[in-house]
């Protein structure tokens, strides 16, 4: 026969004051285990927003990222004439060959210097990039020396506000826009007229980072990988543009979640001896009770159980609370250092109900495991000698 | 001290929840030092960077170039002893996630602006005579378990191409906190292969008389090569280091909030345990005092038990952290240093003490002021 649960719940009502402490050592963990993997979710959904199903991009053939590849004007030309590629009303391809840079602009926060990737694009980009759109502002005139900056460059690095002039190569530039591309990496970033952004950078003309084209249809991407790949002229690799973006993210959202889970499976061996010292005290404390428990008829069985759950439910509160804590923090955004492209990036932190149904299960794993050992005690205690004390 | 019994006795009477909480300290104190050590690795560069070293940049960014022609033109400045280079070569080695930095560097002043590497003179040498040279630090030899006279392939990402590498040293960093996992080779060597850009290199580094006229002399450089097609950006080794570190993200709040978060919960955790057996013993410290024992002498016996619990929990916390720190990086390369100082040890003590006396108090006084007629009452 269980014993109710209400017995637990006034048992943990009449020992507030140590349970609290088991509640909040629970909540500590749980919480910070929540914030690192809100983190890492959100580093990576950044990089992933970015990418389109739909889309292509062509980089030279053993470039890992944009940063360390060169696609020419010719090579953009056979890009243009592929027939998998998707064509604007007006026929023409919706190819946006596009120049990337890093210039150093001082961050808000501290006033140190940030990489920031500054991309060069023709007008086109729009057509083949739906996501971004421009918040405030026009797009730059092409052909002058104008810029459209993300929604978080404005926010995150100093002089990029719509009206404001910036000093880059000796260019004077003019903000005229402000854009955003749904939380993606484009946020961050800067875009400029590709031919303009090749000149002041004192780089050949005609020479493009990436290519990224837009296809017909996403069962067309073999195609086009298998029509570019064995042109004799091309020396390229296509990737799927979404695919590319998740890679990026692949490094720090990993390390991220790896010190996560190292700080919070440390913390959880603190919690869990917080825990069991809460039910051990308790067991001590209600050795009578116990004991009469048993008297009444109540099986070992059911003792264990009762002080199982007494425990889950004290971590369980924990868990709630540690949840609620990490809330405030979703929508936070931080800024951190994008190694594969040597780019600052900021991103939002995203704590998503599933994320916290993770964390709920974590606080009952911790209140089961801190409960177990104390309610085995309590279960084997000799109903005579406990009654004895009485 | 002749005390001591009478709180070890104590300690020993319930030996789970001593156990237990010595446990939960040891657990905070290991993970303040796992913080403590992330923190110092990602901040690696400012600590080590030389206070008479600057570092020139192309004014865009560090990424684009500067020519070979500066070297002698920085020379001439005031101040300036000595101005060597070095280029990102960005290859990889093997897999994409064996990373370590490499870079083309002028064999020729190297040595003499970063005196701080330790290199046997005669592998110094060696590397010098071979076109195809390379040093590598200890911890990135020790970890590819590459010798002396190894050939090395690197696939290079910016300067395309299969490059091989023939290892004649391995340099010590000089200092705990240094960083041992660089891999140089000669700039002649990677300027003769490259496709493009030849004659240019990645940014310089500046060796002045005295850290005094870092402001002055970095001004001195930078108005130099104002307006022409190479402007530059030059500032002290520890402020590049630190914008560098600042891009990574704000670390040190996070450390710090987590650290807070730990040392309340664990602050909770002792002082419960203290007050649960002060508690406990009430009768007896009835006892105690009914025998003489003075009101401050039974503070002390029950702060002392909780400062005890505090420091063995916090020495075994730290010395667990500093054996995992001696077995190596566990974030395979991201970090150039994963490395636990005397300092931050001593930090860890002195945070357990402070915790061990916060935690007593509340009990300590409570025992303090305990009147004998409610103490025994209770017998």
């Amino acid at each position: 026969m269980a014993i109710p649960i209400s017995y637990n719940v006034r048992s943990i009502g009449a020992r507030w004051a140590t349970a609290v402490v088991s509640v909040l050592g629970i909540a500590g963990t749980v919480g910070v285990f929540l914030a690192m993997l809100a983190m890492a979710r959100g580093f990576q959904a950044t990089l992933q927003a970015s990418g389109s199903p739909n889309n292509v991009i062509i980089l030279r053939a053993g470039a890992d990222t944009e940063m360390t590849s060169a696609v020419n004007h010719e090579q953009v030309r056979i890009i243009n004439d592929a027939p998998q590629i998707a064509r604007a009303d007006d026929g023409s391809p919706l190819v946006s060959p596009e120049v990337v840079v890093i210039g150093a602009f001082p961050l808000m926060t501290t006033g140190t210097d940030a990489n920031v990737q500054i991309r060069g694009v023709y007008d086109r980009v729009l057509e083949v990039r739906p996501n971004v759109r421009i918040q405030e502002g026009r797009f730059f005139e092409s052909g002058l020396t104008e810029l459209i900056v993300g929604k978080n460059a404005v926010n995150t690095y100093q002089g990029f506000e719509l009206g404001s002039t910036i000093e880059i190569g000796g260019e004077i530039w003019k903000v005229v826009g402000v854009f955003d591309s749904d939380g993606s990496a484009f946020d961050s970033e800067v875009w400029c007229d590709a031919n303009l952004l090749n000149q002041t950078f004192s780089r050949p003309a005609g020479i493009y980072q990436s290519v990224t084209a837009r296809l017909g249809s996403q069962d067309d991407f073999t195609a086009l990988k298998d029509t570019l790949t064995s042109d004799p002229r091309m020396t390229v690799d296509v990737t799927n543009e979404r695919a590319y973006y998740a890679k990026q993210s692949q490094a720090v959202s990993t390390l991220i979640r790896r010190l996560g889970f190292l700080v919070a499976f440390v913390m959880a061996i603190g919690a869990v001896f917080g825990a069991l010292n809460t039910m051990y005290s308790a067991v001590s404390a209600r050795a009578r009770e116990i004991a009469t428990l048993r008297a009444l008829g109540f099986g070992s069985f059911s003792v264990v159980a009762s002080f199982v759950l007494e425990s889950i439910l004290i971590a369980l509160v924990g868990g709630v609370l540690g949840c609620l804590a990490v809330i405030p923090l979703n929508g936070f955004t931080a800024g951190t250092m994008n190694w594969q492209t040597f780019s600052h990036l900021a991103f939002a932190f995203k704590v998503t109900p599933s994320l916290m149904i993770w964390g709920l299960a974590f606080s009952v794993f911790m209140g089961f495991i801190g409960g177990l050992l104390p309610a085995l005690r309590a279960a084997r205690m000799p109903v005579a000698t406990a009654l004895r004390e009485l | 001290m002749k005390y001591l019994p009478f709180i070890l006795r104590n300690l020993k009477r319930k030996k789970t929840r001593t156990i237990l909480t010595v446990g939960s300290i040891a657990v905070a104190v290991f993970l303040f030092g796992l913080l403590i050590m992330i923190e110092t690795g990602l901040n690696a560069g400012v600590d080590v960077a030389g206070a008479d070293r600057l570092v020139v940049r192309n004014r865009i960014s560090l990424i684009q170039p500067l020519p070979l022609s500066y070297q002698e033109r920085l020379r001439q400045i005031d101040h300036v002893t000595e101005a060597t280079f070095a280029s990102w070569f960005g290859g990889v080695y093997q897999e994409e996630r064996n990373f370590f930095p490499q870079f083309s560097i002028d064999t020729e002043t190297y040595r003499d602006v970063f005196t701080e590497f330790v290199i046997p003179n005669e592998q110094w040498q060696a590397f010098s005579a071979d076109r195809e040279g390379a040093v590598v630090g200890r911890s990135t030899a020790e970890k590819y378990e590459w010798e002396i006279g190894d050939r090395v392939p690197i696939r290079g990402t910016i300067f395309q191409g299969a490059w091989e590498f023939n290892i004649r040293a391995i340099y010590e960093g000089g200092t705990a906190e240094a960083d041992e996992t660089q891999f140089w080779f000669h700039n002649a060597y990677l300027d003769e292969r490259r496709q493009w850009g030849k004659g240019l290199i990645g940014w310089y580094t500046v060796k002045i008389d005295d850290p005094d006229h870092a402001v002055e002399v970095a001004a001195a450089i930078d108005e130099r090569f104002a307006n022409s097609s190479w402007e530059t950006s030059t500032e002290t080794e520890k402020d590049f280091a630190r914008g560098f570190a600042q891009q990574i993200g704000n670390i040190r709040l996070i450390v710090l909030s987590i650290g807070a978060v730990v040392l309340f919960t664990l602050l909770l955790v002792t002082g419960s345990a203290m007050s649960t057996a002060v508690r406990e013993r009430i009768p007896e410290l009835g006892v105690l005092k009914t025998l003489g024992f003075g009101d401050g002498t039974v503070l002390g016996l029950v702060l002392a038990e909780s400062v005890l619990i505090a420091l063995v929990g916090g020495g075994l916390g730290i010395g667990i952290a500093k054996l995992f720190a001696l077995n190596g990086d566990p974030t395979n390369g991201m970090l150039p240093i994963f490395y636990l100082g005397w300092e931050s040890m001593m930090l860890a003590i002195a945070l357990s003490l402070m915790v061990g006396l916060l935690a007593g108090a509340i009990p300590a006084l409570t025992a303090k002021r305990l009147k004998i007629v409610d103490a025994l009452r209770r017998v």
